[in-house]
């Protein structure tokens, strides 16, 4: 009885690795577009790393859990309970470990929060249940106040239109439009609850929160097919709507960018 | 001798003591034993619950917009019932997210290893009569169950049960009109987690003492089982983390009903209608919705080691006892669990690396969060050292235990990813986090629980579980919960964000629908596989076979006992304590286990010198 339950453990283990490695190795990330191809890297050595251990520990696990049943001849246990320079060793080893981890996360990091450079398009991103509002400074490079008491439904933002930064603003719904290869600026903000502005093929994810306005950037890589649809989500949770809190960005070249801007503004 | 004199007192207090009425043995019992089973028992039916929940979210993940007439019939509020189809509301998968989440964190996988077997073990493995306060610790259990009902009696408030979240993350949750939970669904919300958080104190305190100060005599800190470490350190977490939570929920509650503004800023429109007074005042000012989140955490996070600490302890001492052999590293894995412990206080932002935050925090919280990698890889080896040259019984517990380790290596090493800022970037509030804490937090401490109920179950009830419906349910178990939560993993790389009602409104989701369905396929045969459990638990504690004081050959306190041990614990004095309870197989002696109340110095060969070790275990 008891070698069936231990060749059955081995064996689950041996399949759960075969099985989990075949499926690992496919390629799940959506389609990179940006410059930020190495939170991809640092992904894929997370992967390469920790399925090695994972897959020389279960291994260990099937073989021991197999190997050491009590079957009648089996010999008695070993009281073997310590060994101070095999715990020192694994010890070090996985702290050595981290610690390439935690400096190459520490530096991807800082890279991917420093400032955007100078030449960056801005543009302004608010949620709101559940609809993302996209606004562009126009030429003269500023958005028109805001003040949330004149917000309605034609105007989720409360625009102040007295003010002459708000005259050529250009303002859509759901809608991104960017230049490859043209660094962007995004400062997002919320009116009302989280909501979290996350493009999937960018690698971007930010939470847009009340009361703050967060600065994001990034480089658009890749132009956009007009066939198919590249998706802004919501990735936090934010009411009953949060599902299809959907919109769509479009990469275009500069010269095509005022055109596009033009088609979708509202 | 004055001890034994004591001991004969207290034998006769313990039986003095010993109610008889029905309603004090086993209702509003002091017997921290009773109390256990109590504990245990709710929060079988709040899993219960919280299980069906779950089945719900993932019919829909497999099949949003699918008719379930027959699921419209039966649950009329969460499903669009008109022209005779069933479709799930968008507001009802809310509210089953956040109440799933809810009651399996805390009304069952807090409640389970650390209320339940922390009440049933800690006097018997302590050789302590009781509990040091065993009238705080009944009143802990009512207060619990005051929680209970609470939560509950939500689900059937007009406006239903709590629906922002099991994080509860404000405005959403603050704002009455931002979701229909966010009505009086959230409130009763709050009132739940205070009393869940006042009992879970007054445990704290029980478990605190009777570890600290109850111990019997030989009985020194480090000769403890490590399911005794596991439970001091987490009754420490919970006293040092909980009061945030419940500071953070009084805190949300006025926000809620009194007009303040700890966590909402000044400037919010809602459904385009700006938040202001009559007086063209805002109606909040000030506050910061990320206060919330760092109060949260700060618990939130001690909190998943509440959860798992107790099943990691609750392994090394079955391991060690099927393996027949001492568990190897013992320090180590003391130091291990009060590291990750100590750790586990610091690392509450890695939750917040997008939210909002400083990035330069973000940078900290990675370093302490990558560093807990160090402690659990400590603990991965000394399990697999513990195995090699065993001689390994496959009993039911013995497979759960090495389920724990096969969950916590899964689990534990998606982690490393979560843990650098960058991936978590990309990897945020997607299923791939999903399938990481399913995996060690929730899975770890499930199978713990498995596996301290098929290993104490003796002591519980007098009585064996079945060996093979144990088998047969850890198996079912087993492979659904790799089939459901491992390939949450991918799904998550892909992008498809928790939460989602319809995942499929996105294109790029679309292909991910056959695996969304067949992680549904696997979680309800893992729901139904519970079935066998349910049966093989009430089954055998009424006609299981009858169990001997140490049916396992173990060498615990908690063996030397009846099963199931009478009030008072040991009909006779308290057992005294020669050595730690790893002793298996010792060299020359014919039997393969030395318990740890034996005389010392029975564990030498003969002929060996008779003295006792000092100093040693």
């Amino acid at each position: 009885m008891s070698r069936l339950q231990g060749l059955l453990f081995a064996l689950a283990t041996v399949v759960l690795v075969a099985v989990s490695t075949y499926y690992f190795t496919r390629p799940w990330l959506p389609p990179l577009m940006s410059d930020r191809g190495r939170i991809d890297g640092s992904i894929w050595w997370s992967l390469l790393v920790t399925g090695i251990v994972f897959i020389i520990t279960n291994l260990a696990l099937a073989w021991l859990s197999w190997r050491y049943q009590e079957v009648p001849g089996a010999p008695r246990a070993s009281h073997w309970h310590d060994d101070t320079r095999l715990e020192w060793s694994w010890t070090l080893a996985t702290a050595a470990i981290m610690f390439v981890f935690m400096f190459h996360a520490l530096g991807l990091w800082a890279d991917i929060n420093k400032e955007a450079p100078a030449d960056a398009m801005t543009i302004e991103v608010t949620g709101q249940q559940f609809a993302w509002n996209v606004r562009y400074p126009g030429p003269d490079g500023m958005f028109g106040k805001t003040d949330h008491k004149l917000a309605s439904v034609e105007n989720p933002l409360g625009v102040d239109a007295s003010d002459p930064a708000a005259k050529d603003d250009l303002r859509m719904l759901n809608n991104l439009v960017l230049v490859k290869d043209r660094p962007v600026r995004i400062q997002l903000r919320s009116v009302d609850v989280l909501h979290s502005f996350f493009l999937p093929n960018f690698r971007v994810k930010q939470d847009a929160v009340p009361g703050m306005t967060i600065t994001i950037w990034f480089t658009p890589k890749e132009l956009t097919n007009p066939e198919k649809v590249t998706e802004i989500a919501c990735a936090e949770h934010c009411g009953l709507g949060h599902y299809r809190m959907r919109g769509f960005v479009h990469v275009v070249s500069a010269a095509e960018f005022d055109g596009k801007v033009a088609e979708l503004a509202q | 001798m004055a001890h034994e004199a004591e001991a004969v007192e207290a034998h006769a207090a313990a039986h003095e003591h010993a109610p008889q009425a029905f309603i004090w043995k086993y209702v509003f019992s002091k017997d921290h034993k009773v109390i256990g089973i109590q504990y245990y028992l709710a929060a079988m039916v709040m899993g219960l619950v919280a299980g069906l929940l779950a089945m719900l979210i993932r019919v829909q993940l497999g099949w949003p917009g699918g008719n379930f007439a027959g699921l419209g019939r039966l649950l009329p509020a969460g499903y669009d019932v008109s022209g005779g189809v069933g479709v799930m509301k968008p507001e009802f998968y809310a509210m089953l997210f956040t109440m799933h989440g809810t009651i399996m964190v805390f009304f069952v996988l807090s409640t389970a290893p650390v209320s339940g077997f922390g009440n049933l073990l800690i006097p018997l493995q302590a050789g302590a009569r009781d509990m040091a306060f065993p009238f705080l610790n009944g009143l802990s259990f009512w207060t619990f169950l005051c929680g209970c009902v609470v939560i509950l009696y939500s689900f059937f408030l007009e406006s239903g049960a709590a629906a922002a979240g099991w994080t509860s993350y404000p405005p959403l949750s603050a704002l009455r009109g931002a979701v229909p939970g966010s009505d009086w669904g959230q409130t009763f919300w709050i009132i739940g987690m205070v009393f869940f958080v006042a009992s879970f104190t007054m445990g704290g305190l029980n478990f605190a003492t009777t570890i600290i100060n109850l111990r019997t005599r030989g009985l020194s800190l480090m000769r403890m089982s490590l399911t005794m470490w596991a439970m001091l350190l987490v009754a420490i977490l919970g006293l040092l983390a909980f009061p945030a939570l419940v500071a953070a929920v009084i805190m949300l509650l006025f926000d809620r009903h009194f007009g303040t503004s700890f966590f909402l800023p000044a400037g919010l429109v809602l459904t385009n209608i700006p938040l202001v007074g009559p007086d063209g005042r805002d109606l909040h000012q000030g506050g910061s919705p990320l206060l919330w989140q760092h109060l949260f955490w700060f618990l939130g996070h001690p909190e998943v080691y509440i959860l798992m600490l107790p099943a990691l302890g609750f392994t090394s001492d079955i391991l060690s006892t099927f393996a027949r052999k001492p568990i190897f590293g013992y320090k180590s894995m003391v130091l291990a669990m009060a590291a990750i412990g100590t750790l586990s206080f610091l690392v509450w932002g890695h939750h917040m690396f997008i939210s909002g935050m400083n990035p330069y925090m973000g940078m900290a919280f990675a370093v302490f969060t990558i560093l807990i990698a160090v402690p659990s890889a400590v603990k991965t080896f000394n399990w697999l050292a513990t195995l090699w040259k065993s001689r390994i019984r496959f009993t039911t517990p013995m497979l759960w235990a090495m389920g724990v380790i096969s969950l916590f290596i899964s689990g534990g090493l998606s982690g490393i990813w979560l843990a650098q800022s960058a991936p978590d970037i990309q990897l945020h509030d997607t299923m791939f986090v999903a399938a990481h804490f399913h995996l060690i937090m929730a899975g770890a401490a499930l199978f713990g629980v498995f596996a301290a109920t098929s290993f104490w179950f003796p002591k519980m009830f007098g009585r064996m579980m079945n060996e093979p419906l144990g088998k047969l349910h850890f198996w079912f178990t087993f492979v659904t919960y790799y089939g459901t939560f491992f390939p949450m993993h991918y799904v998550g790389i892909a992008g498809q964000m928790r939460r989602i009602y319809d995942p499929y409104q996105y294109e790029f989701l679309k292909p991910l629908q056959p695996m969304n369905q067949f992680i549904t396929v696997c979680a309800i045969i893992l729901g139904a596989s519970q079935l066998i459990f349910f049966v093989n638990f009430f089954w055998s504690a009424f006609k299981g076979k009858k169990a001997s004081e140490n049916p396992w050959e173990a060498n615990g306190l908690e063996w030397t006992t009846a099963s199931p041990p009478p009030h008072g614990n040991w009909p006779g004095d308290i057992p005294e304590v020669h050595r730690w309870p790893f002793e298996y197989s010792p060299a020359g002696l014919e039997r393969d286990h030395v318990m740890q109340h034996e005389p010392a110095g029975v564990e030498l060969p003969a002929g060996a010198a008779t003295a006792p070790r000092e100093g040693s275990h």
